[in-house]
């Protein structure tokens, strides 16, 4: 059975898409069976993220309304073929989406692959509170500055009040991603540090991705950035966060765009 | 004790509890009406002129049919002031307001789902002792709102920015209260709230309250109590 895994944020802008095409294709990288679900009706992104733009025939609204197969609408990634694809519909809208029809969808799938990624929607409304309906655990990506700290605290009340574990008495497991960190502006004050954010929000590290030109890059090429460039800070940081998403101690750090050692070991075995 | 903070003018809002008959409405309501206006006629002559609320939870009426018993009742000299146990969706208008027993269990709300709070049944059975803290273990998240009218409320772990705590009794919060914290909400003069690590938008006792902005500076970040002497909330670092 699959993991469902909702990656959600309340801010917008703040890295769900970029990190949950990342993820779900560092977790593919590391022989994990992967798909991927874009819940942004009518605004979809994560198909060019993805590279996957011109494939789209079907969507996930299509399969909810049984107008096409799920099987019909999977795109599958051309460069892994462990790595899925469900596109959002761009021509409808977020009231489109209903409870009946996710789970409709979210049954097969827990079926099919390992994991069960769906990039939220911005907003606590109807796309982001079923996007994170039948999630067994959480990514709360957050971006070191206030407002979106205070919106992720909101997150992380809605996703202990509203999802269907929660409802049942039990708890989605939350991991906070922070991404577009700088170091060296947060020495200066600049933006808050790890340690404010951690404060804040007291929910337990899953990565700390680093401001980088590579992010930006890989998704006009249409490519997640751990398939792109392995050996760029960003990737290296989604790759140790996607071992950690698997139950392996990894050290905590923040990789930087040099390569280093651990760089070149690590973009070997991502080829 | 250091560094006691002078608010400026104190502007006051308070809580306050009121008696008030309830009177549970039940179907057939032509009769029930019928049997309301012989009681006022005999014994019942305390029911005009006092608050009335009217416990709608053996019936179920629309919004008009609502409007319609109210001011049927108007007429009798019964004037209602509040309604309990209906659909919040069927008040409004010109309707009284929904209210709440405030004896009731403690109610943890998400404000953006207020509108869903249900209409719970009033379960009636004899009840074991209210407890008269309330103690949460997790934090406190932004937009979440804890009403406990009944006593203390004593969290571990934080309130964030944009949470709020209202309590009958004293506040306790075993981390960093950033969100509001209004104690002594139903007129209770001697609560207080304590913290350990104050960098709080608002806090209130029984009425009267600080922002962050008239807050001493020297203050943030540390573990404080806030109470009232007087008409003046102070506030005193523990530490």
């Amino acid at each position: 059975m699959a993991k469902v895994v909702v990656v959600t944020s309340g801010k917008g802008g703040v890295g769900k898409t970029t990190t949950t095409a990342a993820l779900g294709a560092a977790l593919a990288q590391c022989g994990q069976n992967v798909v991927v679900i874009d819940f942004d009706v009518g605004l979809r992104n994560l198909d060019l993220v993805m590279g996957a733009e011109r494939r789209v025939v079907y969507d996930f609204i299509n399969v909810t309304q049984g107008v096409a197969k799920l099987s019909q609408a999977l795109i599958r990634d051309k460069r892994l073929d462990r790595l899925a694809l469900l596109p959002a519909s761009q021509t409808r809208d977020k009231d489109a989406l209903t409870e009946e029809g996710v789970l409709s969808v979210i049954t097969p799938l827990r079926k099919m692959f390992d994991w069960v990624i769906c990039d939220s929607p911005a907003g606590i409304e109807r796309g982001a509170t079923l996007a994170m309906r039948f999630a067994d655990e959480a990514i709360i990506v957050t971006n070191p500055e206030v407002s979106s700290v205070r919106d992720s605290d909101r997150i992380i009340g809605i996703l202990d009040s509203k999802t269907v574990k929660a409802e049942r008495g039990e708890r989605v497991a939350k991991h906070l991603l922070v991404t577009r960190y700088d170091q060296a502006r947060a020495a200066r004050g600049e933006m808050l540090t790890i340690e404010d954010v951690l404060d804040i929000l007291s929910t337990p590290l899953l990565g700390i991705v680093p401001e980088s030109q590579e992010v930006l890059r890989a998704s006009n090429l249409g490519a997640p950035v751990t398939f792109n460039n392995p050996n760029s800070g960003p990737a290296r940081a989604y790759f140790d966060a996607a071992r950690r998403l698997m139950g392996e101690d990894v050290e905590m750090t923040i990789p930087a765009d040099k390569q280093g050692l651990f760089g070149k070991l690590f973009g070997r075995r991502a080829a | 004790m250091t560094a006691v903070t002078q608010p400026g003018p104190s502007t006051r809002f308070v809580c306050r509890s009121y008696m008030a008959v309830v009177l549970a409405p039940e179907p057939p309501l032509v009769d029930w009406v019928t049997g309301i206006e012989d009681r006022i006629r005999g014994a019942g002559r305390f029911l005009v002129g006092s608050p009335v609320v009217l416990d709608l939870s053996a019936v179920k009426l629309s919004q008009s049919a609502i409007a319609h018993l109210v001011a049927e009742l108007d007429q009798r000299g019964v004037r209602v002031m509040g309604l309990e146990n209906t659909d919040p969706a069927s008040t409004g208008g010109g309707l009284p307001p929904l209210v709440r027993p405030s004896r009731g269990a403690p109610t943890m709300l998400d404000l953006a789902e207020t509108p869903a709070t249900k209409a719970q049944a009033p379960p009636k059975p004899a009840t074991p002792p209210k407890p008269s803290t309330l103690l949460l273990d997790q934090p406190v998240r932004s937009g979440q709102s804890i009403f406990f009218p009944d006593g203390d409320v004593t969290v571990l772990g934080s309130v964030g920015s944009g949470a709020e705590l209202v309590a009958g009794g004293s506040i306790h919060v075993y981390g960093t209260l950033r969100g509001r914290a209004m104690a002594g909400s139903n007129g209770n003069p001697r609560a207080r709230i304590f913290c350990s690590k104050i960098e709080a938008e608002l806090l209130a006792i029984d009425g009267y309250y600080m922002t962050a902005e008239t807050m001493d500076k020297s203050l943030r970040e540390r573990a404080v109590q806030a109470w009232l002497e007087g008409n003046q909330l102070k506030i005193t670092a523990l530490d």
